[in-house]
């Protein structure tokens, strides 16, 4: 749903290097930020356009050392009042001061919000407006595509389980409601209590595990590719710093796919080595070969492994021939031996960029990671904020979800009317849904009539 | 061979709940309407359950009130009992209910209509609708007879097709035996109209003098009765109210269902329709709910000149012997004799996603629709619907902006939106859980927040108009009054506080601070609050409700400015969803075939993303700018 609430992101690049900047814009920005801002003057008493020397202080801790710059309606971009905090960088900073300051209640930014409500603003001409649909609908399909990959496991189990005991309990209180002399619920919101402590818990700690990284795998799906022994797993642990893929100069040891989560400056990257590509009799080899194949088609960016020390031969052709419309970095691998490949070779099979590397000692590392960064931060592997976010916007949800469970726990101990209780159990529902992306209401009138005797 | 032809501004086909809303409305409007019925003496029939209102149905039918509608004074006239449910839980959910009278229900409203001027009542079977150029100019009834109009109201209720099952009966008629009209769904077809087949049900009538009531608990209506409409004088119905009864089901009725399901057309396959969830047969109730050993069952009174007894809560398409064996099996029903069997009725109706949010059909102009034939159930959610077409189709020949309510201030708004934008397979009915804002749409504000449309409509007088805003102004400054009030821990207080079981002060606080105590409320804070103006009781009622739930309902107040910023921004009615780049197909196909009027309700089609939601807001605002600068 389209809101113009109050939103935030950091809005410089997620290195390590330099000044970082978190934007907040929307018609609370200015009282939100002062919260957590430390400084001789209040934000809120300071004029437009002028910048402001401080500290970012949350949870009696001081996070950093800022300088932050207060926008006042209508000249800022997108017209709405709009505060930059200028902070010391490095990724854990800008992290922890986003964390702040959603947590004062303003809503992470989807992608390409700024520009949006820009635009919606009137502040963006015509000429401009294509360009940001393109962002949108491009993000829209990589966000599609990101929640699907990203939501498997336990955690979407979790939050499921959750969903359906509070669509359970708000089934129960309806239904009761509707159907006042067949079920009476007078007292019911001791009997809630618990159920809803419990599922409290629960969330807290997501919450607090959220805070180490682990909640969810997430990251741009990167597969690494080739033919067995080009040189994979070497990549794959040069990357990951870490021996994990097994070795070893016999062709044909990886037979399976596997994954690494590392953080490349700040962005997060799900490697997946898969197992070398060639023309196979071996049953298991096969399996794995498959599995490659299928790998890469789901793959965000792919890594292609060639071995410069080796002539092509029909394996590399029948890989090339599969990504040459795909996103694609090539590693000429093996290049600290006699290469036998270069680079003009490729390109007459592949139009991608070509990088000459040595898996062994390291060379072209940096420079990989450089492209990955860059390609990362002009859109073409996934928008900037995009990675950073939906885990974000995750946590948002899960803290929305808590804050309407304690409502309830509030209204119980007020002794509200039960009616009071399903209304904010609904915002919990709500929430919680918006992390597996999940609709509502129809879930709401199926849970009443499957589990509860109502009617005429 | 000649035929009768007559020009008319307004036809309603069938006086049902919704047609007579329909009906009332357009010739109060000043518009020439006449009101087909198959039969003169079905007007506003109830068929089934004998009783308006009831949990979010009370609140429909206050909102019919307060723009102007019928149901709420006529069943004022004709209830003999009257109950508010949920009294002891949040004032969202208060809902009144009455027992009507049916055949007295039946006759104030003929009565009313033929009363009304401007209005013709006709009993006819109305075959084709007559549609030239993509707009209806008529329509023809069995006889030939044509009649010419500008607009016309479709309110066929449970009647197209229809036939009536139990056991291995079948009988081809409507409800309670009546015609049914078995040629208008042939002629829409044609017209390019896509039908649903749906289906319901209806629990046996039970002579009166055959049930032993000392078997059963009574039921007895509400000390002091409050009325639907807020037209009508309290001091009117204060009556003498007659009971209703509580009895249950119980193993040896569930043993006797059992042995017989195979003798049920709904379990047999014969049933095609789909039949609603919430207004389960007593069969779909043991096989569904098998943990259950009882089922509540009220025994209530169709009329005050008849001893029939409905039997609510077992509705049935039994065999007749079936039927027989299992209401004896019920304390208190040992010796019933059956005056009407139960049955199970289907009936032809249309997917309501052709219409827009204004009841009118996107294909045909000047066609609306409303009640049952939408695909929705019981006479409130028709009337509402009646009342909101007769009223568009009104204003559509009146050359005037027509009216849509949103879901943040009716429940009548929820009720059409969820119709004509949702999937909807089953026979449609209101719950307070539908409505998104229920605190904010109770049944005792349904004139704030609708008296002043109705006004503008021109169904509701000046005088009335001038009576909800001056209440308005004194809630509002009566509430400005109470958070000013300040009351200091003196003894007088302390002592009172203590007298009504409420702990005393430590320090002064506002008269908001202590109406929000739960044990305390603002009628009974007056002895400590000396400067207390006298208000009327409809503004202390508003006062005490906004001081109490103050903190819940600024929380709601807030998600609908949220709700009204995308609803307020209209789609164009020509808009070209293939042009639109960067739709998804599914949300394509989904927007081409809906064609909301507005981005919020676009937002609530199944199949329609936010992306997809973004996507059309920033095309809008381009194909607004280039409209404005001729941009091609």
């Amino acid at each position: 749903m389209y809101k113009t609430d109050t939103i935030c992101a950091i809005a410089s690049a997620m290195t390590n290097a330099g000044i970082g900047i978190i934007r907040v814009s929307g018609s609370d920005a200015i009282e939100k930020v002062d919260r957590i801002y430390k400084g001789k003057h209040k934000l809120t008493e300071v004029e437009s356009h002028t910048v402001q020397y401080g500290h970012i202080v949350y949870d009696d801790k001081v996070i950093d050392e800022v300088m932050v710059l207060v926008l006042k309606s209508p000249r800022t971009y997108t017209t709405e009042d709009t505060v930059e905090i200028d902070c010391h960088g490095g990724t854990l900073v800008m992290q922890e001061i986003l964390k702040a300051v959603i947590a004062q209640g303003v809503r992470p930014a989807e992608p390409g919000e700024f520009t949006k409500r820009a635009f919606l603003n009137g502040r963006i001409d015509l000429s401009q407006a294509e360009s940001v649909m393109d962002v949108i609908s491009s993000n829209s399909n990589l966000a599609l595509h990101n929640s699907i990959n990203q939501l498997q496991g336990i955690f979407s189990d979790q939050i499921k389980d959750m969903r359906s005991k509070i669509i359970y309990e708000i089934a129960y209180i309806e239904s009761a409601l509707d159907d006042p002399e067949h079920i009476d619920i007078t007292g019911y919101g001791e009997e809630l209590l618990p159920k809803i402590q419990e599922i409290i818990d629960q969330i807290s700690h997501l919450l607090a595990t959220a805070d180490n990284g682990s909640m969810l795998k997430e990251g741009i799906k990167t597969t690494i590719i080739g033919k067995p022994n080009a040189g994979k797993s070497s990549l794959l642990n040069l990357l990951a710093r870490k021996d994990r893929a097994i070795v070893t100069d016999i062709a044909g040891t990886t037979r399976d796919t596997l994954e690494e989560q590392i953080s490349l400056n700040g962005i997060s990257l799900r490697i997946i080595d898969t197992a070398g590509i060639r023309h196979t009799e071996d049953v298991v080899e096969k399996i794995g070969v498959k599995k490659a194949y299928d790998t890469m088609e789901n793959a965000d960016l792919i890594l292609y492994v060639v071995d410069a020390s080796r002539p092509l031969d029909e394996n590399d052709i029948a890989i090339m021939e599969k990504i040459k419309d795909l996103k694609v970095i090539v590693l000429l691998n093996k290049t600290d031996l006699d290469p036998v490949v270069d680079a003009d070779e490729i390109h007459k099979y592949l139009s991608q960029d070509i990088l000459p590397f040595s898996a062994k000692n390291g060379q072209g590392l940096d420079y990989l990671e450089k492209m990955i960064t860059d390609m990362f931060f002009t859109g073409q592997i996934m928008d900037s904020n995009e990675v950073f976010l939906t885990n974000a916007r995750h946590i948002a949800a899960l803290s929305d979800a808590n804050e309407s469970l304690k409502h309830v726990v509030e209204s119980i101990s007020m002794d509200m009317p039960e009616d009071f209780l399903s209304i904010d159990l609904m915002d919990a529902y709500e929430s919680l849904g918006i992390i597996i992306g999940e609709s509502v209401e129809e879930d709401l009138v199926n849970e009443i009539f499957a589990k509860f005797c109502t009617g005429k | 061979m000649p035929v009768i032809e007559e020009t008319y501004d307004v036809v309603v086909v069938g006086a049902g709940h919704a047609g007579c809303e329909a009906s009332l409305a357009a010739a109060r409007l000043g518009l020439n309407t006449i009101l087909f019925t198959i039969s003169m003496d079905s007007v506003a029939m109830m068929p089934c359950n004998p009783n308006i209102g009831g949990s979010s149905k009370g609140h429909l039918v206050r909102e019919i009130d307060a723009l102007g509608g019928q149901m709420g004074i006529n069943i004022d006239h004709t209830f003999i009992q009257s109950k508010m449910l949920n009294k002891s839980k949040g004032p969202a959910v208060h809902s009144l209910r009455a027992q009507a009278d049916k055949a007295a229900y039946s006759m104030e409203m003929r009565k009313t209509l033929q009363n009304t001027e401007n209005l013709t009542l006709r009993q006819a079977e109305v075959c084709e609708i007559i549609v030239e150029d993509g707009k209806i100019t008529g329509v023809k009834t069995l006889s030939g007879a044509i009649y010419h109009c500008k607009a016309c109201v479709l309110c066929t209720g449970t009647y197209l097709k229809a036939r009536c099952l139990y056991g291995d009966v079948i009988e081809h008629t409507g409800p309670n035996g009546l015609k049914a009209a078995n040629h208008l769904t042939d002629s829409l077809v044609e017209n390019g109209i896509e039908m649903y087949r749906f289906k319901t049900g209806t629990p046996a009538r039970i002579d009166g003098s055959t049930i032993d009531y000392d078997k059963m608990e009574e039921q007895f209506g509400d000390e002091k009765v409050v009325p639907f409409s807020f037209t009508t004088d309290p001091e009117d119905v204060q009556i003498d109210q007659v009971s209703c009864y509580l009895t249950y089901t119980n193993e040896k009725t569930h043993e006797i269902i059992r042995a017989n399901l195979d003798r049920s057309p709904m379990y047999s396959g014969v049933i095609e329709g789909t039949g609603p969830r919430y207004c389960p047969s007593i069969e779909d109730k043991v096989v569904k709910f098998a943990d259950k050993n009882r089922h509540q069952l009220f025994v209530e009174p169709e009329g005050l000149n008849t001893n029939e007894m409905y039997i609510g809560g077992m509705s049935s398409s039994l065999p007749e012997d079936v039927q027989y064996a299992m209401y004896h099996t019920v304390p208190g029903l040992e010796h019933a004799r059956i005056v009407r069997n139960a049955y199970a009725i289907e009936y032809d109706c249309i997917n309501a996603n052709q219409l827009y949010a204004t009841l009118e059909f996107k294909k045909i102009k000047g066609l609306f629709s409303g009640g049952q034939f939408n695909g929705s159930s019981g006479y409130e959610e028709a009337a509402c619907q009646g009342l909101l077409a007769g009223i568009n189709a009104a204003l559509e020949i009146l050359g005037r902006e027509q009216v849509v309510l949103d879901r943040s201030e009716s429940y009548i708004g929820v009720l059409i939106d969820d119709l004509v934008t949702k999937e909807n397979h089953e026979p449609y009915r209101m719950m307070t859980s539908r409505a998104e804002y229920r605190l904010l749409l109770r049944q005792d504000n349904a004139d704030l927040r609708l008296t002043p449309i109705g006004h503008k409509i021109g169904l509701i007088s000046d005088e009335r108009f001038a009576w909800v805003e001056e209440k308005r102004r004194l809630i509002e400054q009566e509430i400005k009054r109470v958070h000013s009030v300040h009351i200091g821990a003196n003894e007088k207080v302390q002592t009172f506080l203590e007298s009504q079981g409420s702990i005393p002060l430590n320090c002064g606080v506002t008269l908001a601070d202590l109406i929000r105590r739960p044990e305390l409320n603002y009628e009974c804070l007056a002895p400590i609050d000396p400067e207390r103006p006298r208000l009327h009781p409809e503004v202390r009622e508003q006062v005490n409700i906004h001081i109490k739930y103050e903190g819940y309902i600024t929380r709601q107040q807030k998600q609908v400015e949220n709700f009204k910023k995308i609803e307020s921004k209209k789609i164009p009615e020509n808009i070209d969803y293939e042009v639109v780049p960067s739709l998804r197909i599914e949300a394509r196909q989904k927007l081409e075939a809906l064609r909301p009027l507005s981005i919020g309700q676009a937002s609530r089609i199944s199949g329609v993303s936010p992306a997809d939601i973004s996507v059309l807001l920033v095309y809008l605002e381009s194909y607004d700018y280039k409209k404005e600068h001729n941009i091609e």
